[in-house]
Formats: C-alpha cells, structure tokens, sequence
C-alpha cells in the first residue's frame, strides 16, 4: 500500500473543490485516472467489508451448527433457535446490512462529487 | 373443486391482462417496451422487482422443501433474499450507469466482443428458459388442484397469457402488473397463515412431528455451503432481475430501490416456513408425495369443510397464479427482448417482421412456445430445486462476468469467454444431468445437484488466468467505462 498514491475522499468534505479535477476527470488523464481508481477502491472496500459481516455471521451458521450441535437444540419462547435465526432474524439483518451500504456508499459518492465538483460554468452544489 | 378458488384464480388473470393492456396504450416503440422508458421511481420499482421475484419457486416450492425435509431448506429463502444483498453490494449503481438493456448489451459495451455477446446471449436463454420450466409446471399443478382440470390445461392457459401480455404489453404493463402481484402475493401468504396459526392455537398447539433429520439445520456441508453460494452469487445474473434495473433513472436510484426490494421479499418469507411446520400436523401425507402443493391444501385441510377454508384456498390459489404470471411475465420480457436484439431472424421472416416493434412480438412468441412445451414434457420436480439449479447457473456465469467487469481493469473478452464457458458450461452440464439422468453415486451426487460449490470459484479462476494471460488485449477505453460505471451522475462527466 505504501507505494499507491492515496487520495483521502473524505478529507476534503468540508473543503474547496481540487481546481480543474473535473476536466482531469473528463479528459482522463493520470490525475483523473487515480481519482477514479480511489473512488472505485474506496467502493470496493465497502461492499467487501459488508459482505464479509454477513459471511461471518450468516454464513457461519452452518458450521456452528455442525461444530456445536447443542446450539440447534436451545429454543427461545418455544420456538427452535435454528428456526429463529434462519426463519425470522436473518430477514431483517439483510435488509438492515442493504440499508447501512446504501447511506454509507452515498455519502463515498457525495465525497467524490465535493472533491472532483462541477464544471466551471456549472453552479456547484456540495454533496 | 372449490367454485371461489376458480373465481380468484380467473380474477387474478383477467386483472393481469387488463392493466397489460391499460399499458398498452402508453407504448410508444421498443424503448417503452423493453425499460419503460426508464422512468418509474424506486418504490414502485422496488415493488415490481419483488412481484417479480417471488416465483412459484417462493409461494410453493419453499413450504413444501420445509414440510418434507425441515430446518435445512430455510437456507433457500434466505439465500433468496441475500441474493439481493450481494446484487446491491456490487452490481446495481455500476449496471445501471453502464447504461446496457440486457445482459449481452453489458458485455459489448464493457468488452466490445461479438462473440462474447453471443454467448452471453445463449446463457441468457438457458437460464431464462429453465426458470421459466417450474413456473409452468407450478401453474398446471395449481390449476389441476383448483378446477380438477389437466395438468396441460393450466401450462397451456399460463404460457398464453403470459406469452400474449408481454407480446403487447411489455415492460411498461409490466411494471404495473408486477407491483400489484407483490402486494397481492404478501396478502394471498400472510392472512391464511395468521388463520392457520390460530387454529393451531385453537387446537391445542399439538406437537409438530419430527424427527432430528427434519429437525438439523443442515444436511451436510457442502450442500449447505453450495446452495448458499448459488442463490446469494445467482440472483445478480438472473436476466428477469437485472432487465428491471435498467427501468430505474440513475445509479443512486437503482441502490434505493435495491434496499427497499431486501426489505419487501423479507417480509414475504417470514411465511412459506408457517405452512411447512403446521403442513406436518395438518397435512402430513404430503411430506411424501408432492409438496409443493401444501400452500394450496393445508387452509382446507386445517380448517375443515366451510366458508373461511373455502375462502382462504381461493386467496392461496389466487397468490400462487399472480407468482407464475408475474415470473414468467418478467422473465418472458427479458428473453424475447434479448432474442428480438441478438438472434437474427431467418431471411423470409425479416422481410416480413415490419420494424422493431414487430421482431419484439415474434421473439415473445418464440420465448414463451419453448419453455410451454418443455413444461408438457418434464414434470415430477420440486419448483424450488429446478429454480435452484437455474441460480447456479447464473452464479457460475454472469455473477463472475459482472463483479471482474465492474470491479477488475484486467478483464478481457477472452478472459470472460473463457471462465463463462468453464464454471457456467460445468454447471449446466450438472444442471442437465440431475433433471435427466440416474443419480449418480456418493459425493459426486452432492457435486452436481448443487454445483454452485465448485462451478462458482472455478468460473472466478479461470476468468482471472486467462485475462491476465491475454492482458494486452483489455480494451483500451476501459478507463472511461469505468469512471462511467462508477462516477455518480450529478457530476455530469
């Protein structure tokens, strides 16, 4: 890592525009290029990250279960704790993890548009 | 044959073919028909995605897997609904801004390759035609239960309706359809098994018979692990779901109404396990025959002879025939609208197919003769299984090609051909032989009836070495398309 050049989005979210990233943008020059390749990494890190908590605890399940079956049989108000996690809980921890992704990917989005703004003739709105 | 289940079944149809062609009037040309302009809003979307998601695969086949084979099945309406998790993680901005209509349209304009269209193109009519297969076979079973009718009565009347809606609707009509069908399908599962429930309670609450099989949340690793692969890797490349998110305007509406979707299909399966669970005090016979049909029989079967049983069949009858109409409406839309684009017509028909329009109608009919004749052919398999093997289709196939397309600079067409054919080609090879041939012996067993384990990283693998061998061939504009894929639009680069 230490040799990338490193962009930090989010340093320059109460900050000026970079002047004339957006034409770097445009004209796709090595500039332009790692902003891109910082907006994508930075993307990239979140829907992994995101991915791997569910990985790690929905896609856990199936090996707890086997490595402590006793966990299959405790039951909570009479209903199976398999049938609680798989049946009810996972629903809305999927919807739960979808909805943090969609803010958190935004607000890397508005960070990008802060940095990059508008086109010179273009009013420049903040994200 | 329950007179009120007739009359539910007929409504919901006629009601579908009504707002089609309320929707037709709106169409303007081919545009209209394939995306609906682009122009619907999130929530309605969100709708429409969930109506036309929950399959014969989810109203039917999940309960039934769960009333025969218990805890383990759960996985598949959770990986039903995790499939999206993933879609919005990594795919739904970025295929949005790409801008492409269908699956080939994302390949030519990420890689540029003719040939690699082509065989996106064939992918897409495989895994189309094959989801499309259990939701006929769902329908001719709904509809011999509901009227004592044949079998190849209801294949026969769902394929028509459906073929003919998409034919002179298209997406447009289809967006209406399909968000009514998601609401019409919440109400058709959660009120009976509220119903359901409380006879349960009236009765005593009697045990629920088991044994520690039924009880096991899984049924081996393997299997668990590969069929949580296929459905959370497969959702992204099934072409009836990503069509729809061309209809949303932008990237950042294209992620909202992704999240909104994870919540709606949530909703909907907290209920198939209800029928499974009470379907074993109630309807326990069923647990050896065919389960699919347990939403359809337990209402009768737990309330007895009356009104309300009478009442709540016909609503679960209604439910099951808005989920084949609204699947096969969206899938049948996603394949003729890839064979209207990129399978030439033979000469004579060309002179004749008088503009876009008309080629998009003779595609349809095409798309919805094929899997009608296939479903009056195969018969005898759990909706949910055939569904699943569709799933690893598209996880071995599209899933690989989208992420490495989205995410990867280094990919090339070769690269994609490549890892397509390799873990896609191996999984409809597994697909094939576990629909029609003898099961094959021990593990091997497990390794085809649920590829996704192997076919998934072996398409991964594969795209990768052989991308990287051809690294001099990545296209040269693949900077601009991915600032395109992943710059928000308010930039406006």
């Amino acid at each position: 890592m230490s040799e990338r050049v490193r962009v930090d989005l989010a340093a320059h979210r109460r900050s000026r525009p970079a002047p004339g990233a957006h034409a770097e943008l445009v004209e796709q020059t090595p500039v332009g290029d790692v902003l891109v390749r910082e907006l994508m990494r930075v993307q990239l890190g979140l829907a992994l990250r995101l991915a791997g908590v569910v990985a790690v605890t929905l896609g856990g399940l199936p090996l707890v279960f086997t490595l402590w079956p006793a966990a299959t049989r405790v039951s909570v108000a009479g209903i199976g704790l398999p049938w609680l996690l798989l049946g009810v809980a996972a629903f809305p921890f999927l919807a739960a993890a979808g909805w943090v992704y969609t803010r958190l990917a935004e607000r890397n989005e508005a960070d990008f548009a802060a940095l990059v703004g508008r086109p010179a003739d273009a009013p420049q709105r903040r994200g | 044959m329950n007179a009120y289940a007739l009359f539910a079944v007929t409504t919901v149809t006629v009601v579908t073919v009504v707002i089609g062609a309320w929707g037709v009037r709106l169409v303007r040309g081919t545009s209209d028909l394939l995306v609906a302009s682009r122009m619907v809003s999130p929530t309605q979307n969100a709708a429409a995605i969930g109506g036309e998601y929950l399959s014969a695969a989810s109203f039917l086949g999940v309960a039934g897997l769960i009333l025969a084979y218990g805890a383990r099945m759960l996985w598949y309406p959770v990986g039903f609904a995790a499939g999206y998790l993933a879609l919005l993680l990594f795919v739904a901005a970025p295929l949005r801004r790409s801008g492409a209509f269908t699956l080939p349209d994302f390949c030519e304009a990420r890689l540029g390759s003719p040939r690699l269209r082509a065989l996106a193109t064939a992918f897409v009519l495989f895994i189309g035609w094959f989801y499309l297969l259990p939701q006929l076979q769902g329908a001719g079973l709904t509809f011999g239960i509901v009227t004592g009718g044949p079998h190849w009565l209801g294949v026969v009347l769902v394929g028509a309706v459906v073929t003919g809606n998409v034919a002179f609707g298209g997406m447009r009509s289809a967006t209406y359809v399909q968000a009514f069908q998601y609401w019409l399908k919440l109400t058709a599962i959660a009120v009976p098994a509220f119903f359901l429930l409380a006879r349960w309670r009236s009765d005593g609450s009697p045990p629920v018979p088991h044994d520690a099989a039924w009880a096991a949340p899984t049924g081996g690793l393997v299997g668990t692990y590969s069929l949580i692969l296929a459905t959370f890797l497969g959702t992204m490349g099934l072409p009836h779901v990503l069509a729809r998110f061309y209809t949303n305007p932008d990237g950042a509406s294209a992620r909202r109404t992704t999240a909104i979707v994870l919540g709606l299909v949530g909703v909907f399966y907290l209920f198939p396990a209800v029928y499974g669970v009470l379907g074993r005090v109630y309807t326990p016979q069923l647990a050896d025959g065919r389960n699919d049909t347990v939403v359809l029989l337990l209402p009768g079967a737990a309330l007895g002879p009356g009104l309300a049983a009478d009442c709540l069949g016909a609503l679960v009858a209604a439910g099951a025939f808005a989920a084949f109409l609204s699947t096969s409406n969206g899938l049948l839309t996603s394949v003729a609208g890839v064979l209207a684009n990129d399978v030439r017509l033979p000469g004579w028909l060309a002179r004749r197919a008088a503009g876009p329009l008309t080629a998009f109608r003779l595609a349809a009919l095409a798309a919805g003769t094929v899997p009608t004749l296939l479903a009056l052919a195969v018969h005898g398999l759990n909706v949910s299984q055939v569904v699943g093997l569709a799933f690893a289709v598209a996880a071995s196939s599209f899933c690989p090609l989208l992420v490495l397309g989205i995410w990867w600079r280094g990919l090339t067409a070769a690269g994609a051909a490549a890892g397509i054919l390799a873990g896609g080609g191996s999984a409809v090879v597994a697909v094939l032989w576990t629909v029609f041939a003898p099961p094959a012996p021990g593990l091997a067993a497990d390794l085809l009836a649920q590829p996704a384990a192997w076919t998934v990283p072996l398409s991964f693998a594969v795209m990768t070495a052989v991308s990287a061998a051809t690294r001099r061939r990545v296209p040269a504009g693949v900077g601009a398309m991915l600032l395109r894929l992943h710059a928000p639009e308010t930039l406006r680069l």
